[in-house]
C-alpha cells in the first residue's frame, strides 16, 4: 500500500518534468467501508490519463473530471462522495462508504 | 502543490527519510516537514503522532484544518541467516507487505537456489548493512545461532533503533548474548528491546510455523508500538 502510493507521486513528478499538466487527488477523510485508506493518491494529467486509486474504481471517473477543471483553473477543490449524496450513486460509490478527496494542481 | 514540494517528497522516499506534507485545507498553503527537523514546527506534536502511527489524516489547530500526508519508508525485514526459518519467513513477510532480504556470509546457505523468492546477500552483516543501513523502519531477525555472525548485526540493530529485533535461541543462549552485549556497552533498557525467544508463543514447531510466529510478532511490534512499555 505504501509502495504503490509512492509510485504515484514519482509518476506525477516525471509527468510534470515531461511538460504535462498534472493534478494530484488525495483521500483526506473516509467514513464507513471506504475501499481506500486516507492518504491514497490518484495522479491525473491534462489528457485525463491517471495512475493510482482513491476508491477502488468507484469514483475515479468523477475525480478525473474534476481534476481537469483544477488543472485549468489552478484552484484546489475538496470533493465529497457518499451514499447520502445522490450523485454518489450516479458515479457508483455503492460500497456504502463516504470519502472526501482533495484535488490540487502541481505547479512549476 | 509546488513542484519543489513534490520533488522533496520523492527524494525523501528514495533516501528512506520519514516526512510529512502539511496542507492547510482552507487556502491550500503547503509546507514540507522532515521528521528530523520537526522541532519548532507549529504542528510538531500532531506531526509526531502521525509519523509514529504512519497514518495520514486531518488535524485541527486554532480553528484551521490541516491535512497531513504522512510518508514513512517501506518497512524492511532483514534476516541474518539463510536458514530454514528464513526460507519460509521471506515469502510470508512479502505477502504481509514487508520488503525482505536475507544476509549470510556462508555461501553454501546463501544461494539463490535456496531463496528463489527473496533477495539474498552472501556477505558478512557488517558489509551488507554498510550498503543498506538499518533504521527505525526496519525489523531484524537473528537466525544463525552463531554469535560471530549474529552479534555483528545485533550491535548495529540496537544502535539504529530498529522497531523489531528478534533473536533465535534458548533462554540460556540469550542470557549469554545479553552478557556479550553488556560488555559492548548496551544497557538493560536497550537489551530489553530484543525479542527472545523469538516469535509469538503459539506452540510453533516446524521452521515454517516459527516463521509464522515471527511474522505475527513483527506486525505486533509495528502496529502496537505506542502501547509497548519496552520503548518507554
Amino acid at each position: 500500500m505504501i509502495g504503490a502510493d509512492d509510485d504515484i507521486l514519482t509518476a506525477a513528478e516525471s509527468w510534470r518534468a515531461q511538460g504535462r499538466e498534472v493534478a494530484i487527488a488525495t483521500v483526506i477523510e473516509t467514513w464507513g467501508s471506504a475501499p481506500r485508506p486516507v492518504g491514497s493518491h490518484l495522479a491525473i494529467d491534462q489528457d485525463g490519463r491517471f495512475l493510482g486509486s482513491v476508491s477502488g474504481g468507484c469514483v475515479e471517473g468523477a475525480v478525473v473530471e474534476e481534476a481537469l477543471d483544477v488543472i485549468a483553473t489552478g484552484k484546489p477543490k475538496t470533493l465529497e462522495f457518499g451514499v447520502a449524496d445522490e450523485t454518489a450513486w450516479k458515479v457508483g460509490l455503492s460500497c456504502g462508504g463516504r470519502i472526501k478527496v482533495y484535488v490540487e494542481r502541481v505547479e512549476r | 502543490m509546488k513542484l519543489e514540494l513534490l520533488k522533496q517528497l520523492n527524494a525523501a522516499r528514495r533516501e528512506r527519510r520519514a516526512c510529512v506534507l502539511v496542507t492547510e485545507l482552507a487556502d491550500g498553503a503547503q509546507r514540507f516537514v522532515a521528521a528530523q527537523t520537526l522541532a519548532g514546527d507549529p504542528l510538531a506534536e500532531e506531526i509526531d503522532a502521525a509519523l509514529r502511527a504512519g497514518k495520514s489524516g486531518t488535524v485541527e489547530r486554532d480553528g484551521a484544518a490541516y491535512f497531513l500526508t504522512v510518508q514513512v519508508p517501506p518497512v524492511r525485514l532483514v534476516m541474518i541467516g539463510a536458514v530454514h526459518i528464513s526460507q519460509a519467513l521471506g515469502p510470508i513477510a512479502r505477502i504481509a507487505g514487508l520488503d525482505p532480504v536475507v544476509i549470510d556470509p556462508r555461501t553454501a546457505f546463501a544461494s539463490p537456489e535456496r531463496f528463489p523468492d527473496t533477495p539474498v546477500l552472501a556477505q558478512w552483516p557488517d558489509e551488507a548493512l554498510e550498503a543498506r543501513p538499518l533504521d527505525r523502519y526496519t525489523a531484524i531477525c537473528l537466525l544463525t545461532h552463531d554469535p560471530k555472525i549474529d552479534d555483528r548485526a545485533l550491535t548495529r540493530a540496537l544502535s539504529a533503533e530498529c522497531f523489531y529485533i528478534g533473536a533465535l535461541g534458548s533462554r540460556k543462549t540469550h542470557a549469554k548474548r545479553i552478557e556479550r552485549m553488556k560488555a559492548e556497552g548496551f544497557d538493560d533498557a536497550a537489551l530489553a528491546r530484543i525479542h527472545a525467544p523469538i516469535g509469538l508463543d503459539i506452540g510453533a514447531v516446524s521452521p515454517a510455523e516459527i516463521a509464522v510466529s515471527i511474522a505475527g510478532e513483527i506486525v505486533d511490534a509495528l502496529r502496537k508500538k505506542p502501547q509497548r512499555t519496552e520503548r518507554a
